[in-house]
């Protein structure tokens, strides 16, 4: 029993919270499964919206492309798409 | 002057909506206010039975917009709280058998006599909640902190938009104080961030609703004996125009029971 709870206890100490705990997965897959329901897109319909958006920037810019992030925020009556594309670091 | 008209409403079914219109409708009714509990769940009458007030019941709702009785004779006035009123759903008809025209109607009718009227929505997006949120002036939206109810709140929600409601405010219940600090339920930020409505109150998991649901006693009665019951109450005084902080969902510690036991806190 004790052992049990020390290692509960290490295990906090030491766990990366971001990762491990069943709350951040929850959350992460809601907002994901959020902008579909938002903007009614499908996961496919989501994806090739990235490419697209992807494609067009990557003409100008230079896009870290593993690092894209899209978001519907709901502000008080109004929605809006929120998309960001991290640049790359130039050297 | 007029009263309010509120609905209470979820997309997922069993998150808590006639326990919390039970609840709330009592908590307003120990305020002195007048109050009537629509239960606008035609077919799966409920609220009676949280209530305690099921072997009253002559007419209900259909038999209302029906004319088979006129609104006062289907009133049922509650056991303990003689300002406190409930309009029964009928058990054995469906949702269409009230539109939401009719519902409007009712709704304006008894708000010429009531402070607060609280409209029990069924579960659902179909015909059923259009007639809960017809005549209801404003919004609350009960969802527990899991993925799928999260969800349903947020389309919810969004019905509502579109419809007209301002503010639709949000209650959390069934949250886990020690499931949320293990890191295993979304706790009130989280759930904040993610639906970005305004927070109207918090409700903790707690068994004694089951025992005061099992006895027909709404567990406001008993504020002193449970964290829901407190919670319950605080949600009344907010709506009825209190400021009043958010419950702390910390356990209770020997001096904050005693205190909460003495009416201090
Ligand atoms: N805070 C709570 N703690 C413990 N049990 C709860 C709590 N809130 C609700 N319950 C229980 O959850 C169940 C469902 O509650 P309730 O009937 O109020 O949900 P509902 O949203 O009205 O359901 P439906 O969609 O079927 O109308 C009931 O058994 C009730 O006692
Ligand atoms: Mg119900």
């Amino acid at each position: 029993m004790k052992e049990g709870v020390i290692i509960d206890l290490l295990k906090k100490l030491f766990k990366n919270d971001k990762d491990v705990s069943s709350k951040n997965i929850a959350k992460e897959r809601l907002q994901f499964i959020l902008i579909q329901d938002r903007i009614k897109l499908s996961p496919g319909e989501m994806e090739s919206l990235k490419e697209e958006l992807l494609a067009v920037l990557s003409k100008y810019i230079d896009v870290d492309s593993s690092n894209i992030k899209m978001e519907v925020d709901r502000h008080d009556d109004m929605m809006a798409l929120v998309a960001n594309f991290p640049l790359k670091r130039s050297v | 002057m007029a009263g309010k008209a509120i609905v209470i409403t979820s997309g997922k079914g069993g998150v808590g909506k006639t326990t919390t219109t039970a609840n709330l409708g009592t908590a307003l009714a120990m305020l002195d206010r007048r109050v009537c509990l629509i239960d606008a769940d035609i077919g799966l009458r409920n609220l009676d039975v949280v209530m305690g007030l099921e072997n009253r019941i002559v007419y209900d709702i259909v038999d209302v917009v029906e004319g088979n009785c006129r609104l006062e004779q289907a009133l049922i006035r509650d056991k303990r709280q003689n300002n406190l009123f409930l309009l029964p759903a009928a058990q054995t008809r469906d949702k269409t058998a009230v539109t939401p025209y009719q519902m409007q109607e009712l709704v304006s009718k008894l708000k010429e006599e009531m402070d607060y009227v609280l409209v029990d929505s069924p579960a659902g997006i179909e015909q059923g909640f259009k007639n809960a949120i017809s005549g209801a002036d404003q919004a609350i939206i009960v969802t527990t902190p899991e993925v799928s109810a999260v969800r349903d709140a947020d389309r919810i929600i969004g019905l509502l938009e579109t419809e007209g409601f301002k503010e639709p405010e949000v209650i959390i219940n069934r949250i886990r104080q020690d499931m949320v600090q293990k890191g295993d339920m979304m706790d009130i930020d989280d759930m904040i961030e993610i639906l970005a409505i305004k927070l109207l109150g918090v409700v903790p998991e707690d068994e004694n609703i089951v025992i005061s649901t099992n006895r027909g006693e709404p567990i406001v009665l008993k504020p002193e004996k449970s964290r829901a019951g407190q919670a319950f109450n605080n949600i009344a005084r907010r709506i009825d125009g209190e400021e009043l902080p958010l419950m702390s969902l910390e356990k209770d510690t020997l001096l904050k029971k005693i205190k909460r036991i003495v009416g201090l806190s």
